[in-house]
């Protein structure tokens, strides 16, 4: 399924970002048909080849995310081909992001057929969560690394029968600076903002609102015992994204979530 | 750290387009508005290179300053941040044109 990485689906995983520990390269001091070496420099064993006539400088304008960004349309042609609606959810940590997929879970299971992805560095506890409410979910953990690629989820997704798939709800690790940079072959990112968390992380995280389509402003059944001025923050996420569509939830106390199941639905029906 | 992985791929793009011969330098191209701190590329670039085709290459980091450009009134000006305002009609509504890049600009190769 992975057919853009070209590593088989048994292939176990050498990702990018653990760097340095799977990362072999014979040190063969390349030494490549231009130029022949002769170790004449005595005992020490240094290859700075002084005058080095032959130096060419060569032009790449290579995009670094290229690779990324290679993967992630993979990844979109098949989510397009299966007609799955697919969310990448974002947020800093604890905002509720698992929270409310298991109430969404639990509310449309059986309306429409979903699959979750849950990402983190450490521990499959999202994943049980998930696993509670009947939901096929792939836990990855991206142990130093701080966000997934498009390449975890390429491997991630073959665990799902894709062809009998409506929604598949990537939850991306709790951070709300990188996973901004990364992406998945998503339709949306969708962040997640709760209200105990200060009316100005949009102007903070500007880059994170800015590449989402929608805010669920969260724990909003937590408004009359704080300090939060929910107009504040969502004019300030309209200054950084004007198109961004907001819902308020509480994913404790179900409140305001069916206008966020009506927007899912929607996408879902149009991804069909 | 983010920069881990970017300046990995950095070091992919450079280990196939120098197709087997040493690097000897490498400039980056990184936008202001790019979410990528210079300093701390600098940092894994040390880390990333070693033992590789690009251990002890110099590495240039040029920045691009950020531009936007306002859908209401069509000014182009300066960014310093996503959400600056259009300094000729103070709208929201402004397309950044530049200042997110994150490229291998070139490399010389021995
Ligand atoms: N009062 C209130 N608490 C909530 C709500 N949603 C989530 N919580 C609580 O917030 C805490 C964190 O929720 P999680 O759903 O684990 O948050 P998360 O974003 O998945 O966290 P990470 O995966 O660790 O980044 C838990 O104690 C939840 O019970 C809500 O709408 N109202
Ligand atoms: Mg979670
Ligand atoms: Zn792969
Ligand atoms: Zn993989
Ligand atoms: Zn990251
Ligand atoms: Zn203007």
């Amino acid at each position: 399924m992975c057919t853009t990485c070209g590593c088989g689906p048994a292939e176990h995983h050498h990702h990018d970002h653990d760097h340095g520990h799977d990362h072999k390269h014979e040190h063969d001091h390349s030494h490549h048909d231009d130029h022949t070496h002769e170790h004449d420099h005595g005992n020490e064993h240094r290859h700075h080849h002084k005058v080095d006539t032959t130096a060419k400088s060569i032009t790449v304008e290579t995009d670094i995310l290229a690779k990324n960004n290679r993967l992630a349309a993979g990844n979109r042609t098949l989510f397009t081909s299966k007609g799955v609606f697919v969310l990448n959810l974002v947020s800093s940590p604890g905002s509720g992001k698992t929270t409310i997929l298991e109430r969404t879970l639990r509310d449309l299971n059986g309306t429409f057929a979903f699959a979750v992805i849950e990402g983190d560095q450490q521990t499959d506890n999202d994943a049980m969560r998930i696993a509670a409410t009947g939901v096929p979910v792939k836990q990855v953990n991206t142990g130093a690394g701080c966000h997934l690629d498009a390449h975890m989820v390429c491997h991630a997704v073959e665990n799902f029968d894709m062809d009998n798939l409506d929604i598949l709800l990537i939850e991306n690790v709790g951070n709300l600076v990188c996973p901004a940079s990364f992406d998945l072959g998503e339709n949306h990112k969708v962040v997640v903002l709760s209200v105990t968390e200060g009316e100005d992380k949009p102007l903070k995280y500007p880059s994170m609102f800015h590449n989402a389509d929608v805010m669920l402003l969260n724990k909003v059944d937590l408004l009359p015992h704080i300090d939060f001025d929910a107009e504040k923050c969502k004019a300030f996420a309209r200054r950084v994204n004007p198109d961004i569509l907001i819902f308020d939830v509480s994913s404790k106390t179900g409140e305001g979530m069916n206008a966020w199941y009506e927007w899912l639905g929607a996408g879902a029906r149009k991804s069909r | 750290m983010h920069e881990m992985s970017i300046t990995q791929g950095v070091v992919e793009i450079c280990e196939s387009t120098a197709a087997g011969r040493r690097v000897l330098s490498v400039v980056l191209e990184i936008g202001e508005l790019s979410n990528v701190i210079p300093e701390a590329v600098e940092f894994c670039f040390e880390a990333c290179t070693k033992d590789s085709g690009l251990e002890g290459a110099r590495l240039t980091i040029e920045r691009i300053p950020g531009r936007g450009l306002c859908r209401e009134c069509a000014e182009e000006f300066a960014v310093k941040a996503y959400y600056g305002s259009c300094p000729s009609c103070g709208g929201y509504h402004v397309d950044i044109i530049s200042g997110e890049e994150l490229r291998v600009k070139e490399l010389e190769v021995e």
